[in-house]
């Protein structure tokens, strides 16, 4: 009998990636509500693994005509242990038959109310960070530029055929024919008029002759390649990089002792999904983190979320710290500045106003975007007040929010990065 | 007899053992008759399975969110273990493709090689439906070309649109089936050549269809004959042929999903004998290749231990019940008819005189050949079966306080439980009876379809509901259900331009 083993295992793995993708995208509203939700209830540390999301199932069904309960329905069923004929069994409730799915059950079962299924980390993020962009980027610069875009610049002699140039080529062929031809047809010429002024003097031996060296070079002259290969001429392209813009953002962190630990673990949580978001999203940036308490210190990622050390409070020291790293290092020509701070609003005496006159002398004038964040439950603090001033002369690059549970965490900083409409 | 050398020891396969093993089928299936289609096994990885799950089991399959949604919903299912993938799927196909996936081990390959290579083609070259219903030697083309008119319908009229009126129409998928004529045999080649006449044709037909409608509207005028004439069961035929606004090449897209449907048609009524078959085939093949000392002893306890689990049935009440398993019944029935050939009781005797004692082989081959599930049930099922696997009646009648058991495995139940067991496999009962009763050509062109009620049982509201808004994506008049009962409208769905209403009588 004929038959055949195939291997079809080195096969492209993802044959139903399309099909996937096209659920995705026709639920994406859905599964972006699932995402969000699912952000928020998490710990801090597993922020940006896939997972299990889940969506109403009547919203996926795929409706066909079918039976519903109610009429006379009969069913045979296996596995009786103690019926006899015309035994009364009382309805089980929830309505279903007995035996659970009461008769034509959908294959997808009914029982179900939630479509549950798995989100890669990629396409988790992609839901979690679609939308959001850093405000006001513009300042452009050709350095460490990674973006190319291709360009036509004239034509070379090498290429694929897609891009083969015919004008040029047939140009090109035309000149080499007339180059190598020129002497032949010449000579042709000259042997003609001597032909025609031979065969009026009836020289036989020497009309033979000529005609011989005509017929010769009749042939030589077919001989020139109509189209030779390296009369072909591609369109060249050549890349010419793109200017890309840089941008650095400031990670502001109070650390003080009157943040408590739960304050501080939401804190994080805003830093972490602004940390995991420009990761994702831009390539080049370079991000400075800075904890303060009453002396602000630039740490890096790790001390960032994980050192335990905490004091009084001096907000302004933070951003002192930070003006003078943005005139030592990024000079506000090149660099695109944002920053974001979070705090609990608790600050030294007289320092709020400070603050203020900070944010609104040297720094606001510079940045592109300053988002403060204030976490605590209760009634307004100094600093708010102070930046409220801010606000009202700003308001197109420094926003403020209040955060008071980890529910809230993924919304506002949802609301603080979004996509604004042009 | 003499004891030979086994075929192949270990547990995990190389291509070589696989070889080995279908040659070997191959010879013992011969013995027993078994004509097949050519074979071609393709080994797989799980993650192709899951693949070819979503798509219905179909080679090549077009494009549509839906499969993407069961291709997500099984493999968390699998992740979590609820379900085991199948350890093979086999397509009805010249050659015949099975898949096998890399995990198995050798004794489970070579039980899937039975299984489905032997069992399953020999079934799908054998029974009757496939034979006049399905044209293994084009499916595949047909596929391939299904899928290339929609991805280019894609291009042409939008992913949205396209998937939008794919929705429409897989929503009727069941009513875009013939039951009773046969259809003539699907061809890629055919449906090219035909496809660019047939979109004028149509187009033509339609238009004059139309035509008569006088400028104004009227109401019903006596005498004018009804369209249909006839009621018409095949809605999508019906659809493709007649709706009103359609394009032509959503014509075509209907025509396809009526197709493929067709071609699974025969398979959606014989699951029981499909899968008893093939069970019963493997078990009899590889018991053979024991007999012949051709397999070891451990190659058959492990093979048993499969066996055993693809054919139990949890009972009624048990938290793994999941309705009849197919494996199970088909198995049951088809070694009982080997049975009630070669060892008949008195009682047998009594309830199929035809065959008892004939040659089992024969029989079995004429079951296979000639039958689908409900007539195979109702013909074969045995009072030993009945009694083996518990089988009982219940009525649940919505105007009784409870659900009455109406028969059970007993001398004086036998024949109901038969019956009704049979008529739980009859797709035409399983499915609600709605066939288009008339259009109003020289109304509102409004088209009516009549949901015939068997034992009063309704139609599942919701969904009804959101089938008739898809019925009117593809009719684009308005659409009227009638629910009947005894002659006369008992509920009547109405579908216009904004909302399905529900008027009752």
């Amino acid at each position: 009998m004929a038959f055949l083993i195939i291997d079809r295992r080195p096969n492209g793995k993802h044959k139903g990636a399309v099909n996937r993708q096209r659920f995705l995208r026709r639920y994406r509203k859905h599964i972006k509500e699932a995402v969000s939700d699912a952000v928020n209830k998490r710990s801090m540390t597993d922020t940006d693994r896939g997972d299990e999301i889940s969506i109403p199932r009547k919203d996926v069904s795929e409706p066909q005509f079918r039976h519903g309960k109610g009429g006379r329905q009969r069913r045979v069923l296996p596995g009786n242990k103690e019926f006899v004929t015309g035994d009364k069994i009382a309805r089980p409730s929830g309505g279903a038959g007995i035996g659970g799915t009461g008769g034509k059950a959908s294959n997808i079962g009914e029982g179900m109310d939630e479509f549950v299924f798995e989100l890669t980390q990629q396409e988790f993020l992609d839901f979690m960070f679609e939308d959001l962009e850093l405000p006001n980027l513009v300042k452009k610069q050709l350095k460490d530029t990674e973006a190319y875009k291709l360009i036509r610049g004239g034509y070379s002699s090498e290429g694929i055929p897609a891009r083969l140039n015919v004008v040029q080529s047939l140009r090109g062929a035309h000149a080499r024919r007339i180059a190598l031809s020129g002497a032949i047809r010449r000579q042709i010429k000259e042997l003609e008029e001597d032909l025609e002024a031979l065969e009026e003097q009836e020289s036989e031996d020497r009309v033979r002759e000529i005609k011989i060296e005509l017929d010769r070079l009749e042939r030589r002259l077919n001989q020139i390649p109509f189209l030779d290969d390296f009369d072909l001429r591609y369109n060249n392209l050549i890349q010419q990089p793109l200017p890309t813009s840089s941008a650095v953002m400031f990670c502001l962190m109070d650390v003080s002792g009157s943040m408590t630990q739960d304050i501080k673990n939401l804190a994080k949580r805003f830093f972490i999904l602004l940390h995991l978001f420009l990761k994702r999203n831009y390539q080049k940036i370079d991000i400075v983190f800075i904890r303060h308490h009453t002396v602000a210190s630039e740490v890096d990622e790790k001390q960032f979320f994980y050192s335990r050390e905490t004091g009084g409070t001096v907000v302004s020291s933070a951003l002192k710290l930070m003006e003078q790293i943005v005139r030592e290092r990024y000079p506000t020509s090149d660099w695109n500045i944002y920053a974001a701070q979070a705090s609990d609003g608790d600050n030294w005496r007289d320092d709020s106003a400070q603050c203020r006159d900070l944010l609104e002398g040297s720094i606001l004038p510079n940045a592109q975007y300053y988002a403060y964040v204030e976490i605590n439950s209760a009634e307004d603090r100094a600093l708010w007040h102070a930046y409220e001033e801010i606000l009202e002369k700003y308001p197109d690059n420094f926003a403020m929010r209040k955060v008071t549970d980890s529910s809230d965490i993924f919304s506002v900083f949802h609301d603080l990065f979004e996509r604004k409409s042009a | 007899m003499k004891k030979r050398k086994p075929i192949a020891e270990g547990s995990e396969w190389t291509f070589e053992d696989l070889e080995a093993y279908e040659t070997e089928l191959a010879r013992v299936a011969e013995s027993y008759r078994l004509d097949t289609y050519p074979n071609q096994i393709e080994i797989i990885s799980s993650e192709h399975m899951m693949d070819a799950y979503s798509s219905t089991g179909m080679p090549v399959g077009y494009h549509h969110w839906s499969f993407g949604k069961q291709f997500l919903s099984t493999k968390q299912e699998y992740r979590r273990g609820h379900i085991g993938l199948a350890y093979e799927l086999v397509i009805n196909s010249n050659p015949c493709i099975a898949y096998l996936m890399e995990e198995n081990t050798l004794t489970l390959q070579a039980l899937v090689i039975a299984h489905a290579c032997f069992g399953h083609n020999s079934f799908f070259k054998g029974n009757y439906l496939f034979k006049t219903w399905t044209d293994a030697r084009a499916i595949d083309n047909y596929l391939l070309f299904a899928k290339n008119y929609i991805t280019e319908c894609e291009e042409r009229h939008g992913v949205e649109t396209t998937e939008s009126l794919l929705d429409s129409c897989h929503a009727l998928m069941n009513y875009g089936v013939d039951r009773f004529r046969r259809p003539a045999p699907i061809s890629a080649e055919d449906e090219k050549r035909r496809q660019h006449e047939r979109e004028e044709y149509l187009q033509g037909q339609v238009n004059d269809l139309w035509r008569t409608i006088p400028k104004k509207e009227k109401a019903k005028v006596e005498g004018w004959p009804k369209f249909p004439s006839e009621p018409q069961e095949n809605l999508l035929y019906f659809i493709e042929k007649n709706a009103p606004l359609l394009e032509p090449w959503e014509r075509e897209v209907v025509r396809i999903v009526r197709k493929i449907s067709q071609y699974f048609y025969p398979q959606r009524q014989t699951k029981i004998m499909n899968e008893g078959w093939a069970t019963f085939w493997h078990y009899t093949l590889l018991y053979t290749l024991y007999d012949e000392g051709l397999v070891t002893d451990g190659f058959m306890l492990e093979f048993l231990q499969f066996h055993t689990n693809a054919i139990f049935q949890p009972a009624f009440d048990s938290p793994y019940f999941n309705g009849i398993n197919p494996y199970a019944l088909g198995y049951a029935i088809f070694s009982d008819i080997r049975r009630l050939c070669e060892q008949p009781t008195d009682e047998d005797k009594r309830f199929f005189p035809d065959f008892t004692g004939s040659d089992w082989l024969d029989t079995v081959h004429r079951a296979m050949v000639n039958y689908k599930d409900e007539s195979f049930i109702l013909q074969f099922l045995s009072p030993k079966v009945i009694r083996d696997l518990k089988l009982f009646c219940i009525l649940d009648d919505d105007n009784e306080e409870e659900i009455e058991v109406t028969a059970i495995h007993d001398d004086s139940g036998y024949r109901r439980v038969r019956e009704e067991l049979a008529e739980q496999y009859n797709l035409s009962e399983q499915e609600p009876n709605i066939q288009v009763h008339e259009v109003d050509l020289r109304g509102d062109r409004a088209i009516t379809l009549r949901h015939v009620q068997h034992d009063r049982i309704p139609l599942s509201e919701d969904d009804t509901k959101e089938v008739m808004k898809h019925l009117h994506h593809l009719w684009r008049f308005n659409v009227h259900l009638e629910t009947m009962q005894e002659e006369s409208v008992f509920t009547r769905y109405i579908c216009d331009d904004e909302s399905v209403r529900i008027a009752r009588a």
